[in-house]
Order: C-alpha cells, then structure tokens, then sequence
C-alpha cells in the first residue's frame, strides 16, 4: 500500500499531503526549498573539488599534495621573500658596511634604526621597558653608564652572546656575596656600604673605615678609585646610577648577597643583521661612546676625591698609580674560579622524602655552603 | 521520477533505514578517524626534540593547573608576523610529547612557544612574582604563592609512567630516577649536584640550576620556570631550516 495512497491535496495551501493524519492534522508533504537543495549539491562538489586540489586525503607515508601544490609553509616563504626582496635594495649594502659606514650613511641609519626599533620592542622591551629605560636589575639604555663598554662593537658582543648566558663566549663575571659567603662581617659591610655611598656621592674620604675595606676586597674590580670595571662588567660606583638600587640598605644587600644578572644570548636567536640593527638602534638611544679609551672619560669626573685618597695612603694603598692597567690576573681569579663552591653531594632520597607520601616541598635538609 | 521524492521508501522501511544510517555515519566517522591514527606521518622527523625532565614536567603542569592557556597560546603560526615577532613556526613534532597539548586558542598574553632561553631565570620569578615590576602595561596576576609551594615531586615517577603508555618514550631508568632527576635539575652543578646522569637520560642540553634563587628548596616556581625555559629550544633549528630550504626551492 505504500505507494499507492490517494493522493490527497490540501485544500487550504493546495499542497499535497502525506497521507499520514494525527487527531485531524495533516502533514503538507512540501519538497526541500530548491536554494537549500542547491546550496547542498554544490558544497559537495565544492568539497570534492577540495579534497583534489588542496592537500586533503591522508595516504600511506604522508597526505596528497593537491594538484595546487598549495602549503602554508611555501606561502609563508613567500610572503617572507616578498619582504626580503624589498629589505635586499639595503640589506646587501646593511650586510657589507661596517658600523662607521652605516653610521656615516644616512639611508643605511635609517634602515637600521627602523629595524633596531622594531626589534627591541619584540625582544629586548619586557626587560629594558619600552623606552630602554630599564629598570631593577635591567639597565638604562639611554644614559651614559655602561656595564660592558658602550661602544657599537662592546654592545653587538652583549647582544650575540649574552651576559652569563652560558655559552663560551658570553660575558661572565661573579661578584662575591661577602657576606653570605662569610668574606665580611656585618661591621665590615656596613663600612664599606657607606664609602660607596660616598663615593657615589664624590664624598668619599681615604680617612674612612671602609676605605680599606673596599681596596682589599673591591678594588680588584671596581677600580682603586671605585669606577668600575668593563672587561668584569663591574658598575662604576662613583655616579648616582644604581642598578640594583642606592638606597644604604639595597647596596647593603647588594654587598652581602651579590646580584649577578643575565642577559640572553641574541645570537641564538636572531639573525645576524637584526643584531647589528640592534647594536645600532641601542648605541643611538642616547648614551654611546665613539670609539675613545673609556678610561679616560671615567677618570675625570672623580679627580678630586682621588687626589685626596693618593695623598693619604693606607697600609694597602700605594696600588693607585696603576690606573691603566686592568689587574687582568687578579681580575681573573675573582670572576672565575675562586668564588665558586665546592660541589656537595647530592642528599640521600630517603632523608629527602622519608614518607613518600604527603611531603609536598622537596627541601634539601641542610643548606649547601653556597648560600 | 523524482530522486526527492524517493525518501518515502527509506521512511517506511526501518531496517533500510537503519543501514543507511549506519553507512553514512560510518564514511564521515572513518574519515575523521582515520587520519588521527596516522598522526605520524604529519610530524616532521626533527634532531633534537626530548621528552620533558621530570622538573620541566612538574612545570608543564603547573601551566595546566594554573590555566596559563586560558591567555598564552604555544604555537606560532606560519604567517610573516608570527614568525617575525615570535620566531619559527612551531612544528607538529614540538609539542608530541605533550599531552594535553598547550596549543591554546587565545591570546591575551603573548605565545610562549618560544620563550625558552629568551628571558633570564630573574625575570621570569621577578614577572611571576609581579607582573608589573618589569612590564608596567601587564594584566596577568600575580603567581607569587609559587616561589613558596614546594613543587610535587614525589609522584612524578607515577606521571612519567603514564606519559609512556601515551607514547612519550620514557625509559624505565628515567622513571625509576625521576625524583632524583627534578631535585638534581633544580640544584644543578653550581649548587653541587651531579648532573651527569641527568645529562645522560635527557641530554647535554638539559638546563640545571637553581631557577628561582632560592637554593635551599625545590619550589613550584623552579618547576614552572625550568618548564618555561625550555619551551621551544629543543629542536635543532638547522635540520629545521633544511627542511625549510628545500620547501623554498621547490616552490621556486
């Protein structure tokens, strides 16, 4: 009977019916509206159309390729080379000049500033802020001050190979922490805490007692004279600028403790031209140096107070005349090796986590003499 | 005759009706299925990726329970900024080892595909201490509470066990050392560990050292930072660009 029911028509819509009534309703049998019908078939010729031309069916050792050869790689690459080919009227010139030439070519300084600017705020910004203007732990790129050298080259070596980033050619350096490594007592600290402060102050007197403190247990980096030292990356101290703060209780952390920050390896990273681009963006926020002995430039602005301490020599003093030489086997010896613990054995695992159950912190029982 | 009207049939014969459901459900279903049991063939053969130290796995959970997803992404997508701003593209290979992968959808913060090795351990502790002491424009909360949680690690080899049977190729000797392995990592050989069989089960690569400057404790915060470090740094980068040299030259 299936097929064969009356057909029965609706007299209101004129609409055919199926037949099938429930308490005197009936159900219009209207077909599928032709757009939806249409819209249906052509999606799956669509899809069919799909599956051939772009990457779709997956088949033993991979997928098929499509017959467009279409691949988000190769349109990355391409957009990428569309770049490149716009970059390439300065990049080959970028390449090949030297930092002078670049600096002397006002297209080629553009180009690298531009390319400068938009990396250090990719890279560099969340550390050294938007504006380099740094902040604790992270220096100020703009001023004057510089840990490592300020000149082009000194800042493209930061770059590439990072401070103690633990490659072999990153910049590594270590102050003491005199006092949880037990160098100094309180008293001592508390001295030279205060000649630093003077000295940033261009107070600093040979008459106090952390004078002597400071030239046996600082100077071998900082310098007789407290300003710093750049091949050891240590701050000039005779200036106002402090990196890991000024005030007398923040130096005196500084002192007991020590602060020994790192700066990524760049070189790993990013490529060679976006590292000279770089070095040239941070040498022009304000603070590089041209290529004169920074030594010199350091020295004047304490000339005063280190008259004052030659004249007035201490038991140790007599080191003073020395200024150019960096102490470099000294120097040596206090980046490297002898601030360095002895290795303690690993804690036995059952001291460790005796339970083996709800023992949430893993501490180690005692704590190695590093600390 | 009308192919439209011929559904009458289909309606009236339940066991008709029944087979055909069955057929179409099954095209789509094998169709969609198919492809995740030949996952392999979509991961590129890469040098380099290892499964996660027991540390950076303590880490990676840490991520997952805090919800760091909800915000940070971890894929680079193939487009020029991406790449620009971010790095290389992430490869299928680089998050294999992860289950539940960390892909994410959103990104109110940014992708953290590739952070590892791009910050230093002090600003990750300082950022997750304060967000806004080195990004004054930041939302994220703070995690302070991590540096004072002592990290889980008791049960990592029971977690380690588990990722193998997902297919992270776990040997019994890294299961059997994973406490030892995630406290030697969080000391490392500056705060007197032996890192060589650490270095020896996962690699010469492998960061040890203490994480979060507190030496005398293995906290939450060494886990997460030790995980963050090595997001995106353990393929190496010169087969990658082997592979990619020879897209380009195919497509040129």
């Amino acid at each position: 009977m299936t097929n064969e029911h009356k057909k029965d028509v609706d007299h209101i819509s004129g609409v055919e019916t199926t037949g099938h009534e429930w308490d005197g309703l009936k159900e219009l049998n209207n077909p599928l509206p032709r757009w939806w019908v249409w819209v249906w078939l052509v999606s799956i010729i669509w899809s069919i159309w799909y599956f051939v031309v772009y990457p779709a069916w997956p088949v033993p050792g991979g997928a098929t390729e499509g017959t467009s050869g279409y691949s988000q790689y190769k349109e990355l690459s391409e957009s990428q080379n569309e770049i490149h080919q716009r970059q390439a009227v300065y990049l080959g010139k970028f390449e090949q000049a030297s930092f002078k030439e670049v600096l002397d070519d006002p297209e080629l300084y553009a180009f690298a500033v531009a390319g400068g600017r938009a990396a250090f705020k990719d890279n560099c910004a969340m550390c050294h802020g938007t504006g380099a203007e740094g902040g604790f732990g992270y220096p100020n790129l703009n001023d004057d001050d510089w840990l490592w050298g300020g000149k082009i080259d000194d800042i493209h070596t930061t770059l590439q190979y990072g401070i103690r980033a633990g490659n072999d050619d990153t910049r590594v350096s270590q102050m003491p922490a005199f006092g949880k490594d037990g160098l100094l007592n309180k008293e001592e600290i508390n001295e030279v805490v205060e000649y630093v402060l003077a000295l940033s102050k261009g107070e600093a007197q040979a008459s106090m007692p952390g004078y002597t403190v400071f030239q046996e247990n600082c100077a071998a980096c900082h310098g007789e004279k407290g300003t710093g030292g750049r091949e050891v990356g240590a701050p000039n101290l005779t200036d106002s600028i402090w990196l890991y703060g000024g005030t007398k209780e923040a130096v005196y952390e500084t002192v007991y403790n020590a602060h020994a920050g790192v700066m990524p390896a760049w070189g790993e990273r990013l490529d060679k031209n976006t590292i000279r681009q770089l070095a040239i963006y941070v040498h022009e926020l304000g603070g590089g140096e041209e290529d004169t002995p920074v030594a010199e430039v350091a020295v004047e602005d304490v000339v005063p107070v280190l008259n004052v301490i030659e004249v007035e020599e201490t038991p140790e003093g007599g080191v003073i005349e020395d200024v150019e030489q960096p102490l470099p086997v000294e120097t040596d010896r206090v980046i490297v090796e002898e601030e360095i613990e002895t290795p303690q054995p690993l804690i036995p695992e059952d001291i460790l986590n005796p339970a083996g159950d709800e023992t949430p912190a893993a501490h180690l029982p005692e704590a190695p003499a590093a600390e | 005759m009308n192919p439209l009207k011929k559904h009458e049939f289909l309606e009236k014969h339940s066991i008709v009706l029944l087979i055909a459901i069955i057929v179409t459900v099954l095209i789509g279903g094998i169709i969609e299925i198919i492809p995740l049991f030949r996952q392999e063939t979509v991961i590129e053969s890469v040098e380099g990726m290892r499964p996660y130290t027991p540390l950076e796995l303590a880490g990676y959970n840490i991520y997952v329970r805090e919800g760091c997803y909800n915000c940070h992404s971890q894929q680079i997508r193939p487009l020029r900024d991406e790449v620009e701003r971010y790095g290389h593209y992430s490869l299928a290979a680089e998050s294999m080892y992860d289950h539940p992968f960390q892909w994410g959808s959103k990104r109110t913060g940014p992708d953290l595909a590739r952070v590892g090795a791009k910050y230093s351990d002090e600003w990750h502790v300082a950022h997750l201490i304060r967000p806004r002491s080195v990004v004054p424009e930041s939302i994220m909360p703070s995690y302070s509470f991590l540096r004072k949680n002592g990290a889980k690690l008791y049960d990592l080899d029971k977690h380690l066990k588990t990722l193998r049977l997902m297919g992270v190729p776990y040997t019994d000797e890294m299961i059997a050392n994973a406490e030892k392995d995630a406290l030697v990592q969080a000391t490392g050989e500056a705060g007197g560990a032996d890192i060589a069989g650490l270095q020896e089960r996962y690699g010469e690569r492998v960061n040890a050292r203490d994480f979060d400057g507190q030496p005398e404790m293995v906290s939450e915060m060494d886990a997460l930072v030790a995980y963050l470090q090595v997001l995106g740094t353990m393929v190496d980068f010169d087969t990658i660009k082997g592979i990619q040299l020879s897209k380009e030259e195919v497509a040129q």
